[in-house]
């Protein structure tokens, strides 16, 4: 299980734009290098991340080999209703992460 | 005596003299304390905010899963760390700090790492982590954050003493095919650029901390073999007692300035 890091405020307004962001432990081996013998490394990375918003897409990234390890992703939206924002993350090998924060907006 | 024995004598000891006053003068200044400053201020205004934002510093996986083992249990005791130590925010708070430390059974200084791994073995009859491995390094990130912001304090210990005089040494001594010595780079010209990058002080002041260009958690011991390698001399293996000299003398060298462990650093 990789670890996660999120950020999302627990409070806000109704309308007000809030800042999420999220960090998770990968090694984003881009596929691109070779071990010391010449032999090359397998890709293995995250390759799409989605955030949903009380069950509704609000916010989806694809990920390619150039994204660094440990992607940090961060993206704005508007607190609509109080709730719980979920985040999900696949990619190579069977890879899949998720967690989710709640949010009260008043 | 006669007068050309007693001059004989004072050339001697003119002599003598001159190379005490020659050795004395090559152990190099120490720089004033108050021009020291953390590597953090040469950081761009985005890796600053990386390192000071939580949720965006990666630092903070691995010290998330060095709180994890910090209270699983484990070794043939079935004990966690949490169950002898407690509450980390207290009892680990400052020890960062003051590391590396003597050991009275081996006779020498242990740094943070190397303590873990006593305590790993002696305490919890578990096999010790490697060096450099995930699990360490996460452990050492997560004992290091709980002296965040705790200035750095060398112990006045008098048993560390040759030991931090073998790591001055090793600080100034010209090494490698490039004969250079740290002191040269971190002592005589911080803050001018090497390439494209700021010649930092090297104070360790956030160890272990998350490089950029690793993309990936390090400790001091691998800046130590980066800058060694650097200068085209041969790293020492990890866990050699020279590393932790020069590490006692790099934080003695840094006292005062705060521990910013886990920090970002490009």
């Amino acid at each position: 299980m990789a670890s996660v890091l999120i950020n999302v405020p627990a409070k806000a307004k109704r309308g007000e734009i809030i800042t999420i962001k999220t960090l998770i432990s990968h090694v984003m081996e881009s596929g691109f290098r070779r071990s010391q013998l010449g032999v090359a490394i397998p890709r293995d990375i995250i390759t799409s991340f989605v955030c949903n918003y009380n069950g509704e897409e609000i916010f989806q990234a694809t990920l390619y080999p150039a994204i660094a390890a440990n992607p940090f992703v961060a993206f704005d939206t508007i607190a609509t209703e109080s709730g719980t924002i979920a985040f999900t993350w696949r990619g190579d090998n069977g890879f899949s992460a998720t967690d989710s924060a709640n949010i009260i907006v008043v | 005596m006669s007068v050309a024995r007693h001059r004989a004598w004072l050339i001697v000891s003119t002599v003598l003299l001159g190379l005490g006053a020659a050795a004395a003068v090559s152990v190099r200044a120490e720089m004033p304390l108050a021009q020291r400053h953390s590597g953090y201020a040469d950081l761009s205004p985005d890796s600053k905010k990386m390192q000071d934002d939580d949720a965006a510093n990666p630092g903070m996986l691995w010290v998330l899963d060095g709180q994890a083992l910090w209270n699983a249990k484990t070794g043939a005791a079935n004990r966690a760390c949490a169950e002898c130590h407690n509450d980390s925010r207290a009892s680990m708070k400052g020890v960062a700090a003051r590391y590396p430390a003597f050991d009275t059974k081996l006779g020498r200084p242990v740094n943070l790492e190397e303590r873990i791994n006593l305590c790993r073995a002696e305490r919890q009859q578990a096999t010790p982590f490697a060096y450099e491995s995930k699990e360490l390094l996460a452990l050492s990130a997560f004992v290091g954050k709980q002296s965040r912001g705790e200035p750095i304090a060398p112990l006045a210990d008098e048993r560390l003493k040759p030991f931090l005089e073998a790591g001055r040494e090793q600080f100034s001594r010209n090494q490698g095919q490039l004969n250079l010595s740290c002191s040269q780079c971190h002592d005589d010209n911080w803050g001018k650029r090497l390439a494209g990058n700021i010649i930092p002080q090297a104070h360790p002041t956030g160890y272990p901390l998350y490089r950029l260009e690793w993309q990936a958690l390090g400790s001091l011991q691998r800046r130590l073999r980066n800058c060694l390698i650097g200068m085209r001399a041969e790293p020492y293996d990890y866990g050699a007692p020279e590393y932790v000299s020069l590490e006692l003398y790099l934080m003695w060298r840094a006292r005062g300035l705060p521990i910013e462990t886990p920090a970002v650093r490009p």
